[in-house]
């Protein structure tokens, strides 16, 4: 590994600055469970790595029913699930980042990092963005929010500007009727990377049927997590049934762009878009019932 | 080069300080620097489990650890872990059990164990299973190692 | 079948003796090995899977601050092209030489260039990237069938084929053909009524080790070295890197280090002879250790193949011909288990009519080694799913169509051995009669399969020192490195002879200088042969202590009275007796009490090389679940019937069966090397490498039946290796039973069964 200057920074305008003064020669570190990687095999080199887990604003985890989650971009994974109301409020949340690595994995990583990352294949984005979360981003000029769907701009690349790092995500309170759910096809049951994600949410109204809003997210089926808007199209407005579950499915399969590589095919990849469409929106729909 | 970083930590209750370079992962620290050679490595990317230790109480891998990261927190390693008269309960149901064939995972999957142990000390076989699935043995397939688990669970309620 | 004998140690399940330091952290493996001033090493390996090196400069390496030393194939003397025997079968010493550093040419991606020496690993990973190499980019060839084709990339210039043992003049891939052959094949398949032939590809897998290679070497000044190493066998690391380096064996000292994990893999040396050419250049302690890339890319896996195989079956079971063509990729250099593979394809049945085609061909990935019962599991593959359609076709059970077929003492194998007593038959009735067996499985998407399988398992050489203490108890000196628990298994039988309590037995395994020459843990032969020497060290033990004893009770005898010989020595439970005079009776403990007195201390000592071997059979039965949508399988549920002879430490057997299981689970499933167009390998991690984790896989029940083996005097058979050999195949029959669709390919990941659904 080449070596390095790592500072811990202590504020977020401490970060910033040296970020700004560094460019694309400084990174963030959080659970550092991919930019350890990345560094030791050689696949980025930096002069300046910016620890940013003592900064009290990307430390936060806290819920209210008003406001909901606000989540500090470098919380560790087990720090939420651990959480006996937040992982109540968010099992859509938790389904994925109670898979992301092992355990000892989630000791470290943070969900901030894994959107940071920026990989088509991240666990945790398909979800937040089913979710409808906002990244608040500080930076030079303060701070600014975007969506999670519009975070990632490219594999490894996202929308931080030079001198910007993510701080928080904030995600709504689930509101009456919500249902959510994440799965994601790997070949073992453990340790493997996403060959397809899915993170479904649903919210019926008072007649337990009718979709009232939907959000379907696919993660490594195109260079960054989409948001099949058309896949909800076909539940909007709907009593859900087996069909309106089928139909988006299908329109799930039609937006994806997969690639072939070692993990997947792009044929394979297809095909497990509409499987696990259908099957999260089942798992959304029995939890937006009351019904797990 | 960059200076070297000044780190004050607890190893497995001690004081301890080194000094390190900002690229050396807490698992090469604790090994080459320090001595403490039970914590192993196998991957060293954090896919095998064999270098699991826990940082104040959090099961971690160490070789994704920088040792700059834990100034001011306490590292707890295998070699922490027996008292001088006795072995844990863990390191004890290993043996019976038969748990360990060549033994190179065995210390990662003692530590994995006890931090679970610690947070849900009657653990179901499948809870054992899903908590141990970073940790991997080429050797047992498993089977000793998740009875071992279980029954040092069971041994350890027993006497608390 | 002999009445059981009643043992007081053998088959009791005591703590290993190096139980302790190993769930501590205490035990000292390879990579835990520290000296004073050493220094740590890197490899520069090939980025290409097939190139001409034109030039190395490491001068800038060697420039860099904190580098001491570098060194490339120039370092090494001159390897002659000659084959010798080092421990591990064959080798040609030129390609042993060229495997641990490239000299004209790299043959697969990760061949090792060059390595440094500097203060810290980050030093010398920084030197190996200045150094500089120009190659010549030549195509590569990355499969047996492939490699065959008139016209590929040819890996060595000048190497011909060796078919049927004579040197043919046709330069190619192929290293050699070999043909087993018994009865006539055309005959046979004429007397058929049903004949079912198949092409099957198995992909490239590694043993997956945890713990990487490593070795620490120092040259001093004498010129002696000495290397400290994770290794299967101390003397063949003193061999093969005495002839690479092109010193005597006598100027190589090799100690053992714990080792974590090997299964075959951990028998070639790869860094050994490097780290000792960078301790001569520096005159300091030179540790190396690999990195799971490196593990991945650079040391021997076990072959993929492609196999041709056609069996013929009358109306009622019976199998009449069977005929398989075998063709393994041996790697960069010759020499892939594909021999192997044919002494075991067909040899749990007794076939009238055989034949077996091997080739045994070179293509760019590093050369392979041993895994497992090497070349057997792939064949399992073939012939075991074939059974299983003969099963489905003919209406018969699968477990029955065995029965019908299955070989017994005086069989012939296809290779020629005569079956000795063996166990086949008892696995598979002991898997008929299992509640597993007798259990239906019921639900959507499930299928249950069976398989079996044979390895002939080794004896070669091992030798034993057993020291008696004053206070009772003994020191037993071995050679064979404890990878799963045989210090035990060893210490047990020796505690079995002398009467003694198992704690009573302190084993240790000693080095080159520490030990009589004791070939590798290996071959399933460690209980056995190994034990075997322990049991004749502690017939020695107890022999001398027979003709003392009559000596001392001759000089407290009256005149007269006739003199006794050790013969009218008795000893059992742990006493010694005279069967001439009731009234004598010393115990063990009091005989080592006396050893001053009766002429100083007691040593056993035994050389053996056993020749009795006893072949290991198995069967497996497996349930899976084939989820329809994704393709993915799982395990639900395991059973291991095997044949152990005699299971010296049940819990260590089992092991042995469980990890053995678990390895052929994930070769079934998902390991593979998977490589991109430029014969670069993609999946170098355990990320994507996918062996199994504790939670893809169930408890693993086993069941030892107990065949002894008439070659070893408590009926010890080795049982390492067969466990890996049917899981592949039960798990094909099983998706077959679950979707019917037959499985030809290995890995049958998701994707490929997902196919065969939709086809
Ligand atoms: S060495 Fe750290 S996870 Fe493998
Ligand atoms: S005992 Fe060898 S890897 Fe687990």
């Amino acid at each position: 590994m080449q070596t390095f200057d790592y500072v811990a920074a202590q504020t977020v305008d401490e970060a910033v600055s040296l970020l700004a003064s560094k460019g694309d020669q400084a990174r963030v570190l959080a659970g550092g469970t991919d930019l350890i990687v990345q560094l030791r095999e050689g696949r980025r080199q930096l002069e300046t790595v910016v620890d940013v887990k003592k900064i009290p604003e990307a430390n936060v985890l806290s819920y209210d029913a008003q406001n909901g989650l606000h989540l500090g971009a470098a919380v560790p994974c087990h720090r939420i699930y651990n959480d006996p109301v937040i992982s109540k409020t968010y099992p859509g949340l938790m389904d994925a980042f109670t898979l992301i690595g092992g355990i000892q994995i989630q000791g470290r990583a943070s969900v901030g990092g894994n959107l940071c990352n920026s990989s088509p294949a991240a666990d945790s984005t398909p979800t937040l963005i089913a979710h409808r979360t906002m990244c608040v981003i500080a930076g030079p000029s303060g701070q600014r929010e975007v969506a999670a769907e519009q975070f990632c701009t490219a594999p490894g690349r996202n929308v931080l500007e030079n001198g910007e790092f993510l701080l928080s995500l904030r995600v709504p309170a689930p509101p009456k009727n919500f249902g959510a759910h994440y799965l994601r096809f790997i070949p073992r049951n453990e340790m493997d990377i996403a060959v397809v994600g899915v993170g479904s949410s649903l919210v019926l109204g008072d007649d337990n049927s009718t979709v009232t809003d939907a959000r379907i997210s696919l993660g490594a089926v195109a260079p960054t997590p989409l948001l099949a808007v058309e896949a909800a199209a076909a539940l909007v407005g709907k009593p859900i049934s087996d069909d309106t579950i089928a139909a988006a499915a299908s329109a799930a399969a039609g937006i994806a762009r997969p690639i072939d590589d070692m993990r997947g095919t792009i044929q394979q990849r297809i095909h497990l878009t509409g499987v696990l469409t259908r099957r999260t929106l089942q798992g959304a729909l029995s939890r937006a019932r009351g019904e797990s | 080069m960059a200076t070297r970083i000044h780190v004050q930590t607890t190893l497995n209750g001690e004081a301890v300080e080194f000094l390190c370079d900002s690229r050396q992962s807490l698992l090469e620290v604790l090994r080459d620097d320090l001595g403490f050679t039970g914590t192993k490595e196998g991957c060293s990317n954090g896919n095998c489990g064999a270098c699991s230790l826990q940082v104040d109480g959090v099961l971690v891998d160490s070789c994704l650890v920088l040792a700059a990261e834990v100034d001011g927190q306490a590292v707890n390693t295998i070699e922490g872990l027996a008292s001088p008269a006795q072995l844990h309960p863990l390191q004890q149901k290993f043996l019976e059990h038969a748990a360990l064939q060549c033994g190179i995972c065995t210390p990662g999957f003692i530590m994995a164990a006890k931090a679970l142990l610690e947070k849900n000390p009657k653990p179901t076989e499948h809870e054992v299973r899903y908590w141990l699935a970073g940790n991997l043995c080429r050797c047992t397939g498993y089977d000793k190692i998740v009875r071992a688990v279980l029954d040092a669970a069971e041994t350890m309620e027993a006497s608390a | 079948m002999a009445e059981a004998t009643a043992y007081q140690v053998i088959g009791t399940r005591p703590v290993r003796p190096d139980g302790a330091d190993k769930v501590t952290g205490r035990a000292i493996y390879g990579a835990d090995v520290r000296m004073a001033g050493m220094l740590h090493g890197k490899v520069l390996r090939s980025p290409h899977a097939h190139a001409r090196i034109k030039s190395i400069d490491t001068s800038k390496a060697e420039a860099l601050p904190g580098v001491k030393a570098v060194v490339t194939h120039k370092d090494l003397p001159e390897a002659p092209d000659k084959i010798a025997n080092l421990g591990e079968g064959a080798v040609n010493l030129k390609f042993l030489s060229n495997n641990v550093l490239a000299q004209e040419k790299a043959l697969y991606r990760g061949h090792a260039i060059a390595a440094v020496a500097a203060v810290n690993v980050h030093v010398a990973e920084e030197a190996v990237n200045l150094i500089e190499v120009e190659y010549d980019i030549l195509p590569s060839v990355l499969t047996a069938p492939e490699a065959m084709e008139d016209g590929a990339p040819i890996l060595h210039d000048g190497m011909t084929t060796t078919s049927l043992g004579e040197k043919t003049d046709r330069e190619s891939n192929v290293a050699s053909h070999y043909r087993f052959t018994l009865g006539d094949v055309a005959e046979g398949f004429k007397q058929a009524d049903l004949i079912i032939e198949r092409e099957f590809d198995t992909a490239t897998v590694h043993q997956g080790y945890i713990e990487p290679h490593n070795a620490t070497a120092m040259w001093n000044e004498e010129g002696h070295v000495t290397i400290w190493t994770s290794t299967q066998g101390a003397f063949v690391v003193q061999k093969q890197s005495s002839e690479v380096l092109g010193i005597p064996v006598s100027q190589v000292s090799v100690i053992p280090a714990e080792i974590g994990g090997g299964f075959g893999g951990k028998i070639p040396v790869y860094l050994e002879p490097v780290a000792a050419l960078l301790s001569r250049k520096t005159g300091q302690a030179v540790k190396l250790v690999m990195s799971r890339t490196e593990e991945f890319e650079s040391t021997g896996p076990t072959p993929g193949s492609r196999l041709n195989v056609k069996m013929g079956a009358t109306k009622d079971g019976r199998v009449v011909a069977a005929e398989a063509s075998l063709a393994f990729e041996a790697g960069a250099f010759p020499g892939s288990p594909v021999g192997p593979g044919g002494m075991c394809i067909f040899s749990p049945y007794s076939f009238p009519n055989m034949q077996v085609d091997g080739y045994d061909v070179v293509v760019n990935k590093p050369k392979t080694t041993a895994y497992r019962a090497p070349g057997a599991t792939n064949a399992a593959f073939a012939s075991e799913t074939i059974m299983d359609e003969f099963a489905e076709q003919l209406g018969i059970d699968p477990l029955q169509l065995r029965v019908m077929n299955g070989a017994k003492e005086g069989d012939r194998r296809v290779d020629g051995p005569t079956h000795p007593r063996i166990g086949f038959l008892e696995t598979v009735h002991a898997a008929l009669e299992h509640e597993h067996y007798n259990t239906p499985l019921e639900g959507p998407n499930r299928g249950r399969g069976v398989a079996s399988g044979f390895w002939f398992n080794v004896g070669l050489q091992s030798s034993v020192v057993i020291n008696v203490n004053s206070d009772g108890t003994v020191s037993l000196v071995e050679g064979s490195t404890d990878i799963g628990g045989t210090r035990a298994s060893i210490a047990m039988q020796a505690a079995e002879v002398l009467g003694i309590p198992y704690e009573s037995v302190r084993p240790t395994v000693a080095g080159t200088d520490g030990v009589g020459y004791t070939d590798v843990t290996g071959g399933s032969r460690t209980t056995f042969a190994t034990g075997y020497a322990a049991y004749e060290a502690a017939n020695d033990v107890v022999r001398q202590m027979k003709e003392r004893l009559a000596e001392r009770w001759n000089a407290e005898t009256e005149e007269g009275a006739t003199a006794l010989t050790a013969e009218d020595v008795t000893y059992s439970g742990g006493v010694f007796g005279c069967s001439k005079d009731a009234g004598k009776s010393v115990s063990f403990q009091e005989m080592a009490e006396l050893m001053p007195r009766t002429g100083g201390p007691i040593s056993g000592r035994a050389t053996v090389q056993p020749r009795g071997v006893g072949g290991a059979f198995a069967t497996h039965i497996v349930d899976v679940e084939v989820d329809p949508d994704t393709g993915k399988v799982s395990i639900l549920r395991y059973t291991a019937v095997q044949d152990v002879g005699k299971a010296i430490h049940p819990s260590y057997v089992e092991g042995q069966i469980q990890g053995g299981v678990t390895q052929g689970v994930g070769w079934a499933l998902n390991e593979a090397y998977l490589y991109r167009e430029d014969g670069n390998m993609s999946n170098a991690s355990f990320l994507d490498y996918r062996m199994p984790t504790c939670l893809d896989l169930p408890m693993i029940d086993t069941v030892l039946v107990e065949v002894p083996n008439p070659g070893h005097p408590f009926g010890v058979r080795g049982v390492g290796e067969v466990p890996i050999v049917p899981p592949p195949a039960a798990v094909a029959n099983a998706i077959y039973r679950a979707t019917g669709q037959r499985m030809t390919d290995l890995p049958m990941s998701p994707g490929y069964v997902l196919d065969k659904m939709q086809s």
